[in-house]
């Protein structure tokens, strides 16, 4: 029982009600769903569920969907960091607008986006007719679901790194100045160690939504088996056939891997926070 | 959370009804929802208003008619799953048999509405662009170098399906009921293909506003309804030498109408859809009538001379045609497994 206790006395009474409800809730909502999937990945047998999960066209999606989902989520992380740089260090005209533009990929239904990504990235769209003179094609490629994936993303990274630099100590800044320190070692050692961990939970988020993101996306990738199909629509035609073991196993597999990137983060995170003690 | 259009329109239709039946409680008002497929928008909600006006002559209530459309795999997911459809209008047999095996729909529906339960049909033609510029005059013209087809995934979408059996039992001919050329025909039509949308109107947008492709797949009446609404500059209709007969077929979900008691309405509405004036309404919007001469005769003028086939004397039917060509390793997805 003693280990289930507060890791320091808190003055704050209701633990075992707070606590109860999390577990509660969090089995409600979390646990029996993703419980059930697998569950329901269960009902094949061992050759059909090999079948499913080693075929090429599975494989191809697989490599597209977490490949595109891995590069927008980085590239998130760096046009994502730079952004929060500029709207928390600098003061300028419209910044509070521009703040407020950085929520529009949450807040419009995904659906409408990837209709407007589609239209302005085919070879006659507004952006898709820049580059089709040179031979380059976005929309129905690779390239457009990365764009599509970028899109979506963005907000978490800017958003969980954002408050970080807010709250940073100024002074710590000014201090490695004074003490003679290089620009490129104030930023290497005193700016850039404490938002790592904001850093790595954006990526994360950003990548974990990219993984799962169907909406956005089906409007712009081609959709053409083991070129531009992403795993998610591998799960909307088993169930339209209603074969719901063999969506669940795709998702099952899905959420496996999603699982084992996230889990490494979250021990690089921990490593970070030793590392630079700010755990 | 997957888009779902099937939600989006039961909450518009229930904000829609919801003040009528909290402030005119004392209007008898009755309600039925049908599910269709995609391309039919147009065609039941100017069928639902035509059906109200009928229903209220002869019982004195109005009736609340909820349409509700997608991609036809999807459609039939969403029944299976529990959607409380009174009827459903889908553009092949397959999808209404898919209903059937789930229990929902008694076994002989085919013969519970006259003509097969087919109260119109439509066929599969070629949009292209004005001026015709890559010369697309048959199937065969379409696995020319440089040519872009577009089509819906036949994996989610019913016209697709169409599609591509048009283009098989066309090459089928060709060669003189060689399978194997038929098959390779197909896998090379597909090679042309640049985007597989999930359903009919999603490829028309493709083709239509984005002004990706050489020449778009179509349901005749999607096709139609392009030139209307865009004008004939823009875009021309092919008809191949040979195409499919697209028998649409409806029927009465049993054990909804039986839960809910709306048997008699359900019915009603299906069986109008035979009557002359329901016949009127298909032509003006593009499908083919199943009884030509109660229609004006101008209006099908629209519907050229082709040689259609059957699914079921080319394919053996839908209950065959389905897992071979469209199940899970099916032809369809072998030709996507060679390289």
């Amino acid at each position: 029982m003693a280990r289930f206790r507060f890791r320091q006395p808190s003055i704050v009474p209701g633990f075992g009600l707070t606590f109860g409800f999390t577990v509660f809730y969090l089995s409600l909502i979390v646990l029996i769903p993703i419980a059930g999937l697998f569950i329901k990945t269960f009902e094949l047998d061992w050759a059909s569920f090999q079948r499913i999960v080693t075929g090429p066209r599975f494989l191809a999606a697989l490599r597209l969907s977490f490949g595109a989902s891995l590069l927008a989520a980085l590239f998130n992380v760096v046009v994502g960091v730079l952004i929060a740089w500029v709207l928390v260090r600098y003061r300028f005209f419209a910044r509070k607008l521009l703040d407020a533009i950085i929520d529009l990929p949450f807040a419009l239904p995904t659906a409408v986006a990837g209709i407007a990504l589609t239209s302005l990235y085919v070879p006659s769209g507004w952006i898709g007719q820049l580059f089709s003179p040179y031979g380059i094609t976005i929309a129905y490629t690779p390239v457009g679901i990365w764009i599509a994936l970028v899109f979506i993303g963005l907000p978490f990274v800017v958003r969980t790194v954002q408050p970080v630099l807010e709250d940073f100590n100024r002074e710590v800044e000014e201090a490695a100045a004074t003490l003679g320190a290089p620009r490129r070692t104030t930023i290497l050692r005193v700016v850039a160690p404490p938002l790592i961990p904001a850093v790595l939970t954006g990526f994360s988020l950003a990548f974990a939504r990219a993984v799962g993101e169907y909406g956005s996306v089906i409007f712009i990738a081609g959709n053409i088996p083991r070129q531009t199909e992403i795993l998610p629509l591998l799960i909307v035609f088993r169930l339209e056939e209603r074969e719901y073991a063999a969506a669940a196993a795709i998702a099952a597999v899905m959420l496996s891997v999603s699982f084992l990137i996230l889990l490494t983060i979250n021990l690089i995170q921990v490593w970070s926070d030793r590392r630079f003690g700010n755990g | 959370m997957l888009f779902n259009r099937r939600t989006l329109v039961l909450t518009a239709a229930l904000a829609a009804a919801a003040p009528f039946s909290a402030s005119m409680p004392a209007f008898a008002q009755d309600t039925l929802n049908n599910v269709s497929y995609d391309p039919t928008r147009e065609l039941y909600r100017e069928y639902s208003e035509h059906f109200n006006k009928v229903w209220q002559a002869k019982t004195g209530r109005t009736v609340v008619v909820s349409n509700s459309h997608g991609g036809s795999g999807a459609q039939v997911r969403a029944v299976v799953e529990g959607l409380p459809a009174d009827v459903v209008t889908f553009p092949l047999e397959g999808d209404i048999l898919g209903i059937e095996a789930a229990g929902l729909i008694q076994p002989g529906w085919q013969s519970e509405f006259p003509a097969e339960s087919s109260p119109y049909t439509s066929t599969i033609v070629f949009l292209v662009r004005a001026g015709n510029p890559k010369g697309i005059k048959d199937w065969n013209d379409l696995i020319k170098d440089g040519v872009e087809v577009i089509t819906p995934n036949p994996k989610t979408s019913g016209g697709a399906r169409y599609n591509y059996l048009a283009a098989w039992a066309y090459e089928l001919e060709r060669s003189g009921g060689d399978a194997q050329k038929a098959q390779d025909f197909v896998a090379e039509l597909y090679r042309h293909v640049p985007v597989l949308d999930t359903g009919a109107r999603g490829s028309t947008n493709t083709f239509v506003q984005n002004k990706v492709g050489d020449v778009l797949l179509a349901w005749e009446n999607e096709a139609l309804l392009s030139l209307k609404e865009f004008g004939a500059g823009e875009y021309e209709i092919i008809v191949p030498s040979l195409s499919v007969l697209a028998e649409v077929k409806v029927a009465v979900v049993d054990k909804n109408v039986d839960a809910k008691g709306t048997r008699e309405i359900a019915t009603a509405f299906l069986n109008e859809l035979y009557t002359p004036e329901a016949q009127k309404i298909f032509a003006r919007n593009f499908y083919r009538p199943l009884h030509p001469d109660q229609v004006d005769p101008a209006e099908l003028a629209n519907f050229k001379d082709v040689k259609l086939i059957t699914v079921g004397e080319v394919f053996g039917g839908w209950a065959k045609a389905q897992p071979e060509h469209f199940g899970e390793g099916g032809i369809f997805d072998q030709i996507y497994s060679k390289d």
